[in-house]
């Protein structure tokens, strides 16, 4: 089927004027650029600190901690700045999303983001981006009050943001389908109107993603404020298992929901690398149904070692981590497999990187369930493991689908020569992102500590290991960031 | 038990790398998709069953019994050795450094300040056993030590600018 025929037997698609689409593209483009540029930042701040580990480069602790937060912070930010770019440019085709509201949350996600620069770099606060109660409260004397105020205020004010954006997806979603559940497609799945392989994979992500971050962040806004609150009001204390529950359920949904919306790159894009249709089908609304309860209710495997959390919640937690994995290695992965498999697709930086994304996904989710077994993070829990994993599926499979979706507007479908530095950052990239997933897990398999500026000496070779692979790391991002700034603000908008 | 789920983490890391280098190298010669999706579709259906009979035998395999000491449970008396415990920014203080192999140890551990990790490390540095230390709470953790040695707790979460020096000794002498 040609890639002309596949766009028309999809949905209806929203009609805006040329200068809209223009407007929407820039937005975009602006969203992807920030990401590599803040990426390529974060990369650096992580080789620092495995270079620090290994004693290549003298960092001193107060400063590693602080770069550790900006580092997590950074991170994760990032990952929901560039994923709501993905997301949002295919989700327009099919709901009347506005533009300015896009454009508004990525000023809020600026202004958040200079507060938080400055709450680490000026008030010095290095409290971890998990902020754990009461930690941010009481540094002894490393920060004030005000810079993990402000810290806090920063990750509120992005939460505003966002919790903004998904108002104006929500409403263009109902616009469009009446209800979430049809978006959904529910009412395919139980039978109430017809199976339509047609409906956009998209609309379903979009309204999973949209559904589970709102809850999410808003709890985050709940625990922030109540952190804010105990800041200058001591006498106001939170239970402190409480607020680590909240802390995670925040944290893990808006993580998740940034891997959620990238994928729709892979489910829109790699049926015009192969030229076959991605058709929605039960098993599809089954699995995303699914994934919608279970991305919010997995969150207390993070909490296996806070032993008076309740018996059942851990075990809820077991079982679901393992049943989270299954819609990405049975639907997603094998779905993306199959287009690919004898297509005779059309190979370039973006498809390549489109399918390592499922990969590193589909590979990352392995030592994930493993670790969320009660009987495994007993010896695992905040060892190297636990950023071993989700470097896995952070490094090598969301941000592929951003890179991948970020290259293909950079390069359409076209064929023909790969430029030299693509080619040398594809490569760059993908052995130092495995080789840094694979160190950080074999440094938690020897029990190495996570979240530890100084390591003991029997540690040091995995951190120059890192240090080597990190090196690899941002050697591609530089190439690949280098490529992106000369060639993606004039790039057109792509063909379909 | 770590070098177990290393080496079945890499088994399945490769395992997966295999099929996608499969796919990927069978991606050039062009077959119809209505015969590649009669196929796979097929194959698709085993193997969900094959992971989710997988995941039950597993779950119940990993889960009964379960792994952690019950918190209502009080651990005291002959049967047990009870080691209060407490994590300082950025220290540990524990009611006795000494206990013997064979008999279980009871660790009482509660943060005193902030979020602590209480983290046993054998003398090959290897992690034993652990919990959480949290202030509020007192996470109850049962451990029997089957080798004398010096042993090392360290902070397993982080806690502040010192986070990584905050390591106590805990001595295993033999049962007599």
């Amino acid at each position: 089927m040609s890639a002309t025929t596949l766009d028309t037997a999809v949905s209806k698609r929203v009609d805006y004027s040329e200068a809209e689409n223009q407007a929407a593209l820039v937005a975009v483009k602006a969203h992807l650029i920030t990401g590599f540029l803040v990426f390529l930042l974060m990369m650096l701040a992580g080789a620092a600190m495995r270079a620090a580990q290994s004693n290549m480069m003298p960092v001193e602790a107060g400063l590693f901690y602080q770069i550790l937060t900006l580092h997590g912070v950074g991170v994760v930010g990032t990952a929901g700045i560039a994923s709501t770019g993905v997301l949002w440019y295919f989700l327009r085709q099919y709901v009347p999303l506005s533009t300015k509201i896009f454009w508004l949350n990525f000023g809020v996600f600026l202004a958040g983001v200079v507060i938080i620069l400055g709450s680490i770099f000026i008030g010095k606060y290095g409290g971890g981006w998990t902020f754990l109660y009461p930690l941010p409260g009481i540094s002894l004397g490393a920060w004030s009050t005000g810079a993990a105020a402000a810290f806090l205020l920063g990750l509120l004010i992005i939460g505003t943001g966002f919790l903004i954006l998904y108002l104006d997806m929500g409403r263009a979603i109902l616009s469009q389908y009446g209800n979430f559940g049809r978006a959904l497609g529910l009412t395919q799945l139980f039978g109430k109107e017809p199976v339509n392989p047609y409906h956009p994979a998209t609309v379903v992500a979009g309204t999973m993603v949209l559904i589970v971050n709102f809850i999410g962040i808003a709890v985050g806004a709940v625990v922030l404020v109540m952190m804010l609150v105990n800041l200058y009001n001591p006498e106001f204390k939170p239970d402190a298992l409480l607020v680590k529950n909240l802390i995670y359920f925040f944290g893990h949904v808006f993580i998740n929901a940034t891997i959620y919306a990238s994928v729709v790159a892979v489910y829109e894009l790699l049926p015009r690398y192969t030229g076959r249709p991605y058709k929605t089908s039960k098993v599809f609304y089954a699995a995303w149904f699914a994934i919608v309860f279970m991305v919010m209710a997995v969150y207390p495997h993070h909490l296996f070692m806070d032993a008076p959390m309740p018996m059942w919640a851990m075990i809820t937690a077991q079982v679901l981590s393992y049943g989270s994995g299954i819609p990405v290695l049975v639907v997603t992965g094998y779905g993306a497999l199959m287009l690919v498999y004898r297509s005779g697709i059309q190979w370039n930086t973006a498809s390549k990187l489109l399918i390592l994304s499922m990969f590193g996904w589909a590979a990352g989710v392995i030592p994930a369930i493993i670790d969320a077994m009660v009987s495994v993070n007993r010896v695992l829990h905040n060892t190297l493991w636990v950023p071993g994993h989700f470097h896995f599926y952070l490094l090598l499979g969301l941000l592929p689908m951003i890179f991948g979706f970020t290259f293909y507007l950079l390069n359409g479908k076209k064929e023909g020569k790969t430029p030299l530095t693509e080619k040398l950052g594809f490569y760059s990239y993908l052995i130092g992102g495995l080789l840094l997933a694979l160190t950080f897990l074999g440094s938690g398999a020897h029990s190495i500590p996570r979240r530890w500026a100084v390591h003991m000496e029997e540690w040091v070779p995995y951190a120059q290991w890192g240090t080597l692979a990190a090196t690899l790391v941002v050697l591609g991002v530089l190439l690949f960031t280098i490529r992106v700034l000369t060639a993606l603000p004039k790039a057109p908008e792509p063909s379909v | 038990m770590q070098t177990t789920v290393w080496f079945i983490t890499l088994v399945g890391v490769a395992l997966l790398a295999a099929v996608f280098y499969y796919v990927i190298s069978n991606s050039q010669t062009p077959e119809d998709y209505s015969s590649v999706q009669q196929k796979w579709y097929r194959f698709r259906h085993k193997w969900f069953y094959f992971i989710a009979i997988f995941g039950i035998v597993v779950t119940l395999a990993t889960l009964i019994p379960f792994p952690l000491p019950s918190q209502d449970a009080a651990y005291a008396g002959e049967d047990y050795q009870v080691v209060d415990v407490s994590g300082h920014q950025w220290y540990w203080t524990m009611s006795t450094d000494t206990v013997v192999t064979g008999k279980p140890v009871a660790f009482y551990v509660t943060g005193a300040d902030v979020n602590h990790g209480f983290g046993v490390y054998d003398e090959n540095l290897k992690l034993v056993a652990q919990v959480q230390a949290m202030p509020g709470y007192t996470n109850k953790l049962i451990h029997i030590f089957d080798q004398p040695g010096k042993y090392r707790i360290l902070c397993l979460e982080y806690c502040g600018l010192a986070h990584h020096a905050m390591i106590a000794e805990l001595k295993v002498e033999a049962a007599s």
